[in-house]
């Protein structure tokens, strides 16, 4: 507690304030001059016009940002011994945070490897992925040239122990036998009509490059960072998007639904902490003009900003709210019985464990966004005709997607449906053998003739 | 529904509307943004509503159904629609307008005489239930008391009362509200921000109350407000088109502007909206508040006393915060208890109602 009194004797250490001028004896001091949390230091003052400014230290601001990130790792069993991570960044100031403490938490194990006689817990392995989206921008290819570098000599500054970097062009996601990939990334973006949509479909083809990426070097756990304030953004999007259903799966620590499982451990974590992080912590950070939102998405930061302003706390409501949702059986790391997993981690996943029914597991996801959907939505699955892909895709995809990213007429939507990576459209593939699975399971006691003839 | 939607756009040269193609268009739909003429335009506003209650079951034959007429645009439209509708297709229903006189000088009082007017023009009974006669306060009273901030809450939760209140008096089995798209996507929004996840499951439902005294629905839930408004004009229909003069402190008013610009990017996200909300997963086993019956007033309620009745107290003793937030500690010497829980104090107060449940 802050005093004025020369005379004070409960100990509190008190400053003079930087203009010179004595405090006098009876004036109430109303702003703290002493660190909240630990009473000893001088609060730090960033200035930004943001909330509880000038009440911590620097070393308990940090220490409070550190270990909100570090209890999501250990709470939902993110990041163990044996794992293989990818961190995805992108040059801005989440995911630079989210390298940074990676880092941090592999120089922590790396001093107990060296140092434990045994040498049982090994260190988990760290690489580092950049999505290069020239081919989406062909205007920023300079920009990103520069970025790029500058993202390069960022890694190797973070070593030991060194970090593998990837830079992942975005068109990649076609495959290496696809002819003229960027053509192709051209010709499906200019497919889309709507905006939104664009920007969307853009995001999941980042996500599927980085699984790519991830899956093909090795890497088992893909950290991305995003934070409470851009997950509140998503929650409001979602909601106007008519993707209620599926929200509950993008906002947890985990998703599971990838091969790569994705975790967020700064997802406890506000925007403003985070760039006061950097600040004070000289993270330097690039902003690619290609960030820049625009449509819904972009109308939807706005009110989230306005609505920070009327009330700081906001963001964490919005997200403590959606935090209330059910979440889906995938959204935690699966167990494992792999014996290179250490029994604490196996301990620690079991503890997570929740009951989900078996109904559960045939969830269907739409092959654009992954989205979990709605059993009800999904009774269209099968009207659709043989050999006709296009109808197939718009039977599998979400509502949404059907709206804002596949074209509206049935030739174009033909032609869309040959530019998207196949990946996806195996999805589409996979599901339709699934659906007639799926229900022929649970008739199939009652089925007199044991053929495909039947159907 | 998107068909419509670039095609006609791009297409000017068609100077037909998209539905008939005989007559010329005289106006854009909100909802799907096809160009149609007058007729098709009533047409489909009606077609749909009728289709929303005949597929979510809203009524049966023979109940008496009252409308919350307030004299607004939303209300005007229902009573003249589900007139029309009853007539058209032979619903059986008995209908009467409600209305309540909340007591805000230079709002309620002109729209009530637009009420009345609606009951000779529909020839439907009319009902007026005033808070000075339930409760012994007007709203203008109680925001000279309390201020401009919180007074939407006192008006909603007194406003609920008397509508059911009003119902018991005119002996109905239902009651109606006019309650369109913009409303309910507006109360999702809110609900999200505010953290209200109970609210949040159910402020979708198109019936509610069916456990309660009276049962409601909303049959212009899927209904743009924007086409409300337009069936309004062209019908020139007589409504009171007013804000609340107290409206613009609400906190509704961040959600309403949010969705105003989301209309004009993308018209369907209004019902977007209302899908999101529908298909929240929210467990069935979240802490919903437990139903039982106020210990003042008899009325519904989860607390010991309903929340009007809170609000009341608070009102009676010059405790303008009581019943508003969340409960507070004894903070100085006068003994507030937010939750009126000691029915030991004996007040002079003003009567909660003059009807007991």
């Amino acid at each position: 507690m802050a005093c004025n009194s020369t005379g004070c004797e409960s100990g509190c250490y008190d400053r003079e304030k930087d203009n010179g001028s004595k405090i006098v004896e009876d004036a109430v001091v109303t702003q703290e001059s002493v660190c909240v949390k630990c009473k000893c230091n001088e609060p730090m003052t960033f200035g930004d016009g943001g909330s509880e400014d000038g009440r911590f230290c620097a070393e308990c601001f940090r220490n409070n940002v550190f270990g909100k990130f570090r209890l999501a790792v250990t709470s939902h069993a993110m990041i163990t011994p044996s794992d293989n991570v990818l961190v995805a960044f992108s040059g801005g100031s989440s995911s630079r945070v989210a390298l940074q403490f990676v880092h941090e938490l592999q120089i922590k194990a790396l001093k107990n490897y060296e140092a434990s006689r045994d040498r049982s817990l090994p260190v988990f392995g760290v690489g580092v992925a950049f999505v290069d989206e020239t081919a989406a921008f062909p205007a920023l290819s300079t920009e990103m040239i520069d970025a790029i570098e500058w993202i390069r000599s960022t890694v190797s500054s973070l070593s030991p122990p060194a970090k593998g970097l990837h830079v992942v062009p975005i068109e990649s996601v076609f495959g290496s036998d696809s002819l003229d990939p960027r053509d192709r990334l051209v010709k499906l973006l200019d497919s889309v009509p709507d905006d939104t949509g664009k920007e969307d479909l853009l995001l999941h083809l980042k996500m599927l490059s980085l699984q790519k990426v991830a899956s093909e070097n090795g890497y088992n756990r893909l950290v991305v960072g995003s934070c409470t304030s851009r997950i509140a953004s998503h929650v409001l999007t979602a909601t106007v998007k008519g993707r209620g259903y599926s929200l509950s799966a993008d906002i947890q620590h985990v998703d599971a639904r990838w091969k790569v499982p994705i975790v967020l451990p700064l997802r406890d974590c506000v925007r403003q902490e985070i760039t006061r992080l950097c600040l004070l912590d000289g993270l330097k950070t690039v902003e690619l003009a290609c960030r820049s939102q625009s449509g819904i998405n972009d109308l939807v930061s706005s009110f989230v900003a306005l609505l920070q302003e009327e009330n700081p706390s906001r963001e964490c409501t919005i997200v403590r709210t959606a935090a209330k949702l059910t979440p889906f059986y995938f959204n935690k790391i699966p167990e494992t019985d792999d014996s290179n997993v250490p029994m604490a981690t196996q301990r620690r996943l079991k503890r997570f464990n929740l009951k989900y029914d078996g109904s559960m597991t045939t969830e269907a996801f739409c092959p654009i966004c992954n989205g979990p959907q709605n059993r009800s939505d999904s009774s269209e699955l099968d009207y659709f005709e043989e050999g006709q892909e296009s109808d197939a895709l718009y039977a599998a995809c979400c509502s949404s997607c059907r709206f804002q990213i596949l074209p509206q007429d049935g030739s174009s939507r033909e032609q869309f449906g040959s530019f998207l990576p196949d990946h996806m459209i195996s999805q589409v593939k996979h599901q339709k053998v699934n659906s007639q699975a799926y229900l022929r399971e649970k008739i199939k006691d009652c089925l007199l003739l044991d053929d495909e003839e039947v159907v | 529904m998107e068909a419509g939607e670039a095609k006609s756009k791009r297409a000017g040269g068609s100077r037909l509307c998209c539905i008939c193609n005989k007559r010329r268009p005289v106006l854009k739909r909100p909802k799907t943004l096809q160009q149609i003429c007058r007729e098709c335009f009533y047409e489909v506003f009606e077609e749909e509503i009728h289709q929303v209650i005949v597929q979510n079951r809203l009524f049966k034959s023979g109940e008496r159904v009252a409308i919350g007429a307030s004299g607004g645009k939303d209300s005007t439209v229902l009573a003249y629609v589900l007139s029309e509708l009853n007539r058209r297709h032979n619903y059986g229903l008995d209908l009467f307008l409600l209305s309540i006189d909340e007591g805000i000088t230079g709002y309620r009082d002109d729209s009530l005489e637009t009420v009345k007017r609606n009951e000779v023009q529909y020839g439907l009974p009319l009902q007026i239930v005033s808070y000075k006669d339930l409760y012994g306060w007007t709203m203008d009273d109680i925001v000279k008391m309390i201020g401009l901030k919180n007074n939407c809450t006192f008006c909603g939760v007194f406003r609920r009362q008397a509508l059911d209140r009003g119902a018991t008096l005119l002996k109905v089995d239902k009651l109606v509200t006019g309650h369109n798209a913009d409303d309910i996507a507006e109360t999702v929004l809110l609900n999200i921000l505010r953290g209200d996840i109970a609210r949040l499951s159910r402020c979708t439902s198109i019936t509610t109350g069916e456990d309660g005294p009276i049962p409601r629905c909303k049959p212009f839930k899927y209904t743009y407000e924007k086409e409300i408004v337009m069936y309004a004009y062209f019908k020139k229909l007589d409504y009171f088109s007013t804000e609340c003069i107290y409206s613009p402190n609400a906190y509704r008013g961040f959600a309403r502007e949010f969705i105003k610009d989301l209309e004009r990017l993308r018209p369907r996200a209004i019902l977007d909206i209302i899908k999101s909300g529908e298909d929240f997963r929210i467990a069935t086993t979240t802490k919903m508040p437990e139903q039982g019956t106020c210990e003042r007033c008899g009325y519904i309620s989860s607390q010991k006393w309903c929340k009007a009745c809170v609000l009341l107290e608070g009102l009676n003793r010059g405790l303008p915060k009581m019943g508003i937030g969340r409960p507070r500690g004894n903070g100085n010497g006068d003994n507030k208890h937010t939750k009126a829980g000691s029915t030991a104090k004996s007040i002079e107060s003003k009567q909660c109602g003059s009807l007991d449940f």
